[in-house]
């Protein structure tokens, strides 16, 4: 991981949608008036939601007006975390757990393949369909390792073929399922691992 | 008072103290990196480790409030080997390169390196390299040095009201920037420099130019604005190679402004060397005995009343003695030193200088400022008056508006009419000001240059004592003048006679009625030059020089000795660090060389005399250093007219007050820089 970079094409404005401003009274009603500035981590996410998955520094500015901070105030945070996308990504946004469990069961492997089928560097757009992937450490679903995030999914128990046709079918645009791919619910033992007449773990 | 044990030795210590303040009163040496007594507390350095009774860890002493009954000790192997650990992890990332590394000499990080530290380093990995930022024209910046103290972050937010340094990023890759590396929009911002522990932040305009123990310091005053900052001065053979602060908590703290610090290198350069003479409308070098000659010549040739002087903004109370000396011997009474006709009683000390004293800024309770924006005139006065204002939230209100100060305040009115109305009670804010206890009203010479600039002063002067807002204790009555010579030539009676009061000199140099202008160092006077013969002695060829039909060469603040009065009434010296440049002389060794060519009979003093007799004159002097004594308070009724006018604050060209700036490389870029922002916009 390194530090992140502002991407070079910025859109000059930026402006909560009517929806997302609704949202924003809600966050900030959570937070006292003098500390307002508390909330600008969720607008930052609100703002990465509405803006295909990235802040640009329009953004940033926007939120730093909104909440009376500066604007440096504002960019610290959005550097400081690294779920903040400061550079557009792919519509298919592929985040590939390398924290050491998955990593064990083989991450590495779904690394290669992103690199193959996606693009040879993290955070490149690839050429066919729209996808981007990244590196990114513990997801927090250890139990189903390796794993990958796509967009809000998550895509559990892998192994080199079934990486293989997610990520086809990500490029085709018609994404399979998210969930489990060696036919677990949720993180119940696989069938033939239960014991003792238990039917859940 | 509670009691603290430290190292064995029992001391007393005041509540609310850290632990690394307890061991600085009793002589304990920590060393530390990120902690600044003048800055908010970080503790992310880790240097200032020390063994605390009951800890199981050691604690960072800068953070730790120190409480009754502590048991601290510094001296032991556990504090010594957590020392050696921080400063392996400061330096593991550090570059080695202090033969290239312009603090090298006065690094933090290498002194401390060599106290505390190991003299070898266990990482064999690879150092990270951070991108070199672009902070402005002032600042250079190598962050692979950096070691993330965040001094300059704390600094930018809390002194400089400029909130525009951070750190991005986290961990391994932490940086710290201005925010899309613009440069910071301070007037205060080279201070980061002098804070930067490492050398991640080093001069621009000083750089690779000499090592610290190469250089001579004086320990001197600045003379670009009215505050009159302490500074020392660094000189190489005869250059002046750069201005430090030196600290001062009654006037500048630990700072200065960019100004002071950085129009240094005007002291090299437009200088005048040799008199000139203007002959076929064309300025040709000249010898002095020429110059003088020409000059006595042109004295025979006129009548007394004829002739006028005008001093500038950087000349020192001896010089200007020696010129008003010379003034009487000519016989002439039309002695000037205010660039625009601004109203100032010079009757008693109060009604011209700054009487709450900067430092007693932090004890105000309410701020009106009058015409004046004092972030530009007196940019570390208005550092004291943010400091004021982070620290009470004291109300802070002004008449005109002056622009962003770096801090909030309200606008109560835009005229006359407003202060007018305050004084009559009439205005909802002069109940506010009624409440107060230690108000403090601060007029600028914007306002005091209006027609109604005699209304606007005695009124509030008289409404203030009328109300015992001025008494024995709290004196918030305050005049800030613009330049650093304006304070010491009120108190030496310059203006005397018709003068006083009246705007003789300014209607009659409009008139035309001189014919023999002498311009001693003053730059700003604006002049429609006709057919008079205009004599400019001073050390740089600016707009004074450009009018001249005569310049004679003469030292700049840096290469002589001199009082300046600053706007408190402090009396200060400003040391001679350097010398005269070519055949040029101080300012009253010139004088009594014309003294002398002209026949006088009289013995013409010696710089110490001039001293003596500077010392003597100056009403309610105390000690050199110290504020002035303070006189009783009495009502003058002076019938001052009110017009109704709006009162605008004349904006300042920050960069190019006077002529050292002028002929500053730097400040011009500065000037420049900002000039784009304006343009621009600033919000990129």
């Amino acid at each position: 991981m390194s530090l992140k970079k502002v991407h070079e094409n910025q859109p000059k404005e930026f402006k909560f949608s009517d929806k997302n401003l609704k949202k924003v009274e809600e966050i900030l009603k959570k937070y006292p008036e003098k500390n307002k500035k508390s909330a600008v981590m969720p607008l930052l996410y609100l703002a990465q939601r509405q803006n295909n998955n990235w802040i640009p520094l329009a953004a940033m500015k926007y939120i730093a007006n909104y909440l009376a901070m500066p604007y440096i105030s504002v960019y610290e945070v959005a550097t400081f975390y690294t779920m903040y996308n400061l550079a557009p990504v792919g519509k298919h946004f592929i985040q590939v757990c390398t924290t050491t469990p998955c990593l064990l069961r083989g991450a590495d492997k779904i690394v290669k393949l992103c690199k193959e089928n996606i693009s040879p560097n993290e955070n490149e757009i690839s050429k066919k369909g729209n996808c981007s992937w990244m590196e990114v450490e513990c997801l927090g679903a250890c139990v189903s390792a390796p794993m990958v995030q796509i967009n809000d999914d998550y895509y559990e128990d892998l192994d080199e073929k079934s990486t293989k046709e997610i990520l086809t079918s990500l490029i085709n645009d018609k994404p399979l399922k998210p969930g489990s791919y060696r036919g677990r619910k949720n993180t119940s033992p696989e069938k033939n691992l239960i014991n003792n007449g238990e039917k859940y773990a | 008072m509670p009691k603290i044990t430290i190292n064995g030795k029992e001391i007393e210590f005041e509540k609310g103290m850290t632990v690394l303040q307890a061991c600085e009163l009793a002589d304990v040496e920590i060393p530390r990196f990120c902690y600044h007594e003048k800055l908010s507390i970080a503790g992310n350095c880790r240097m200032c480790l020390v063994e605390m009774e009951k800890s199981p860890k050691p604690i960072a002493s800068c953070a730790m409030p120190a409480t009754e009954g502590m048991n601290i000790k510094t001296n032991t192997t556990l504090v010594e080997k957590a020392r050696k650990g921080v400063m392996e992890f400061l330096l593991a990332n550090h570059p080695l390169d202090c033969p290239v590394c312009d603090q090298g000499g006065e690094c933090d990080l290498q002194d401390q390196s060599l106290y505390y530290g190991v003299d070898k380093s266990r990482f064999v990995e690879n150092k990270r390299y951070v991108k070199e930022k672009y902070m402005g024209p002032l600042i250079k910046t190598q962050m692979t040095r950096c070691i993330h103290c965040t001094r300059c972050v704390r600094f930018a937010t809390e002194v400089a009201g400029v909130p525009e340094i951070g750190a991005i990023g986290r961990g391994e890759n932490m940086e710290i920037t201005t925010y899309l590396e613009k440069s910071m929009d301070s007037e205060l911002s080279a201070n980061v420099i002098d804070l930067c522990p490492v050398g991640a932040l080093t001069s621009k305009p000083y750089a690779f130019e000499a090592r610290p123990w190469e250089l001579k310091k004086t320990e001197s005053v600045d003379v670009m604005d009215a505050v009159g900052s302490n500074i020392r001065v660094d000189t190489y053979n005869w250059e002046v190679k750069r201005i430090l602060p030196r600290l001062n908590n009654e006037i500048n703290e630990e700072w200065i402004s960019d100004k002071t610090r950085y129009s240094c290198d005007g002291l090299l350069k437009q200088r005048l060397d040799v008199p000139y003479i203007k002959k076929n409308n064309k300025l040709q070098k000249s010898n002095w005995d020429e110059a003088i000659n020409l000059l006595v010549n042109k004295i025979h040739s006129v009548q007394p009343n004829e002739i006028a002087g005008h001093i500038g903004d950087m000349i020192n109370m001896e010089n200007a003695l020696s010129f008003k000396k010379f003034f009487q011997l000519l016989k002439s009474e039309n002695l000037e030193f205010r660039e625009k006709n601004f109203y100032i009683n010079s009757d008693e000390k109060m009604n011209y200088i700054f009487n709450s004293s900067i430092a007693g800024v932090e004890d105000a309770d309410l701020i009106l400022l009058v015409g004046t924006n004092p972030r530009h005139e007196a940019s570390i006065l208005n550092a004291r008056i943010r400091k004021t204002f982070v620290q009470k939230k004291v109300p802070i209100f002004s008449i005109g508006n002056p622009g962003d100060l770096t801090y909030e305040y309200e606008i109560i009115g835009d005229s006359t009419e407003d202060i007018k109305k305050i004084v009559n009670k009439e205005h909802d804010f002069s109940q506010k000001l009624l409440c107060a206890k230690k108000p403090i009203i601060i007029i600028g010479e914007s306002a005091l240059e209006l027609k109604s600039g005699g209304y606007i002063f005695e009124e509030i002067k008289k409404f203030l004592i009328k109300n015992n807002l001025i008494n024995e204790n709290w004196n918030g009555l305050n005049i800030l003048v613009q330049n650093a010579s304006t304070v010491g030539l009120l108190d030496l009676k310059i203006l005397q006679g018709k003068n006083t009061k009246s705007s003789s000199f300014f209607d009659e140099l409009k008139k035309r009625k001189f014919k023999l202008l002498y311009l001693l160092g003053s730059d700003n006077l604006e002049i429609q030059k006709n057919d008079e013969f205009i004599v400019y002695q001073g050390s740089h060829g600016d707009r004074g020089a450009e009018i001249a039909d005569l310049i004679l060469p003469s030292a700049t603040y840096t290469e002589q000795y001199g009082l300046y009065e600053n706007l408190e009434g402090r009396i200060q010296e400003c040391k001679k660090a350097s010398y005269p440049i070519g055949e040029a002389l101080e300012d009253w060794k010139i004088f009594n060389r014309v003294i002398k060519t002209l026949g006088f009979k009289e013995k013409l003093p010696n710089f110490d005399e001039l001293r003596k007799e500077v010392l003597v004159t100056v009403p309610n002097f105390s000690e050199i250093n110290e504020l002035p004594k303070k006189s009783p308070i009495k009502i003058n009724n002076i019938e001052t007219s009110f017009y109704n006018e709006k009162i605008f604050v004349r904006e300042l060209d920050y960069y190019y007050t006077n002529s050292i700036s002028r002929s500053s490389k730097t400040m011009s870029e500065c000037r420049q820089i900002r000039q784009k922002v304006k343009k621009d916009g600033t919000n990129n």
